[in-house]
């Protein structure tokens, strides 16, 4: 019954695919604008505010993505034990 | 601000084969980080500077990317029931402390004796450190395997049952991963030690964990999740810190972190398929591993502050090699047995659910 239920859930395939386009996006600007990014990330004083909003978004957006790609592939927690006492 | 446009010439270039390495040390690290709520830190920093990266900007890199990754591990893991967030965030602002200090004490030893004298200082606090805790948590995990009560419930300690047992009006707090009220008394020290730890070896958890299992009395996957709160408080303030220096070199840290949200979303979801003893064995593993490497710079350290007899180049070239190789093997060793657990446990649980069909059917 369970892996019958499992079977006809929906997986989150839009979601992947827009989180996974998104991340990419992100990665790419990253890679592309190097030069420009360090110079500003490194101002430090009130510039120290770059990296963390940074770390926050990609942790949002990729974080979202990874999440959804191991649910697409069928690693889930397992049902048995989803609370700790 | 002279130094801060120094320390943006001092970010270096990236290629394929280095965003390639970063990425899979991040996946290793947050595969490790997702299950035990720490690790992978003390491979990255030397591995980042092993790139060329100066240390104080693999330190801050680091940093930046364990926030982040310590948020979405501490989110998933709390969907499984597992953390507790007020003991985190109270052990996460004492850690903020000890991270502060601990810093204070490297750059005050740094400044009496070189980075020779730092160094050994790191070493020798990995040494002791991970001897003590790290055979405590394995020979715990031994007995527990031993004693075929792997299934049952954790039972605490007889110091976590005193500090349970205390009451001192006006701090007692009710902790739900504890079941139980504490005076916040005893949050202090402990989060301090973890938050020094981390300024000294970057993984506090290795003293977090063990400190929340042994002394406060919590079961070991909920003292994992939780540590990953600690981590995501400290990471914060701590980058926040560097970050007012133009320390954090964001390309690192945002490769880094792309392959540990992969890791550790697999770690987190690991910790449901496996007994509870088992974060103690990764973790033990670990830490009993890591001693040796680290053990193995000692008397590189030691000659060059003077203290033995200098080593030869050679020598030091292969004990700083072995030592690096060492510490990988204990990422992946955690790695390893994480991925293994799971894969049982997964098939295990298929096993359970196809028989309950066949049964079912007939």
């Amino acid at each position: 019954m369970a892996s019958s239920n499992q079977k006809t859930r929906k997986k989150p395939y839009g979601a992947l695919l827009v989180m996974g386009l998104l991340s990419a996006g992100l990665y790419i600007f990253l890679l592309l604008n190097q030069a420009s990014l360090n110079k500003y990330f490194a101002m430090g004083g009130v510039y120290a505010f770059l990296p963390i909003a940074t770390a926050f978004i990609f942790s949002y957006v990729h974080g979202s993505f990874t999440g959804n790609f191991w649910t697409i592939l069928g690693i889930e927690a397992s049902k048995k034990k989803k609370e700790v006492k | 601000m002279h130094d801060i446009a120094n320390m943006a010439s001092n970010f270096i270039s990236l290629d394929a084969v280095n965003i390639t390495y970063l990425f899979l040390v991040g996946f290793v690290g947050g595969l490790v980080s997702g299950f035990i709520g720490s690790g992978g830190a003390f491979v990255l920093t030397p591995g980042m500077m092993s790139l060329g990266v100066p240390g104080l900007v693999a330190v801050a890199s680091n940093m930046c990317h364990k926030f982040p990754k310590a948020l979405v591990g501490s989110l998933k893991r709390a969907k499984y029931g597992q953390v507790d967030v007020k003991l985190g965030i109270v052990l996460g602002i004492s850690a903020e402390a000890g991270v502060l200090y601990g810093a204070h004490i490297q750059e005050n030893i740094k400044k009496a004796f070189g980075d020779a004298g730092s160094n050994l200082y790191v070493s020798v606090a990995f040494v002791v450190i991970l001897a003590v805790v790290g055979g405590f948590v394995l020979r715990d995990a031994w007995k527990t395997f031993k004693s075929g009560n792997s299934q049952e419930e954790e039972k605490i300690t007889k110091l976590a049952r005193w500090v349970q047992s205390i009451n001192i009006p006006g701090t007692m707090v009710y902790f739900k991963s504890l079941n139980a009220r504490i005076s916040v008394l005893f949050t202090i020290p402990l989060g301090f030690a973890t938050g020094m730890l981390a300024a000294t070896i970057a993984v506090g958890g290795f003293i977090g964990v063990p400190a929340m299992i042994y002394v406060l009395g919590a079961p070991s996957l909920m003292a994992s999740a939780t540590e990953l709160v600690i981590a995501f408080v400290m990471g914060l303030g701590g980058s926040f810190k560097y970050a007012m220096h133009g320390l954090v070199d964001i390309r690192l840290a945002m490769i880094i972190l792309g392959g540990s949200l992969f890791g550790i979303q697999l770690g987190a979801i690991g910790t449901t398929y496996v007994k509870p003893f088992m974060i103690k064995v990764v973790m033990g593993i670990i830490m009993v591993i890591v001693l040796f490497s680290r053990g193995l710079m000692v008397p590189v350290y030691l000659s060059q502050l003077g203290l033995i007899q200098a080593l030869d180049v050679t020598t030091v070239k292969l004990l700083k090699s072995t030592s690096f190789i060492i510490m990988i093997a204990a990422l992946m060793i955690g790695a390893f047995i994480v991925l293994k657990a799971m894969w049982q446990g997964r098939r295990a649980e298929r096993m359970t659910a196809q028989e309950a069909f066949e049964t079912a059917k007939i």
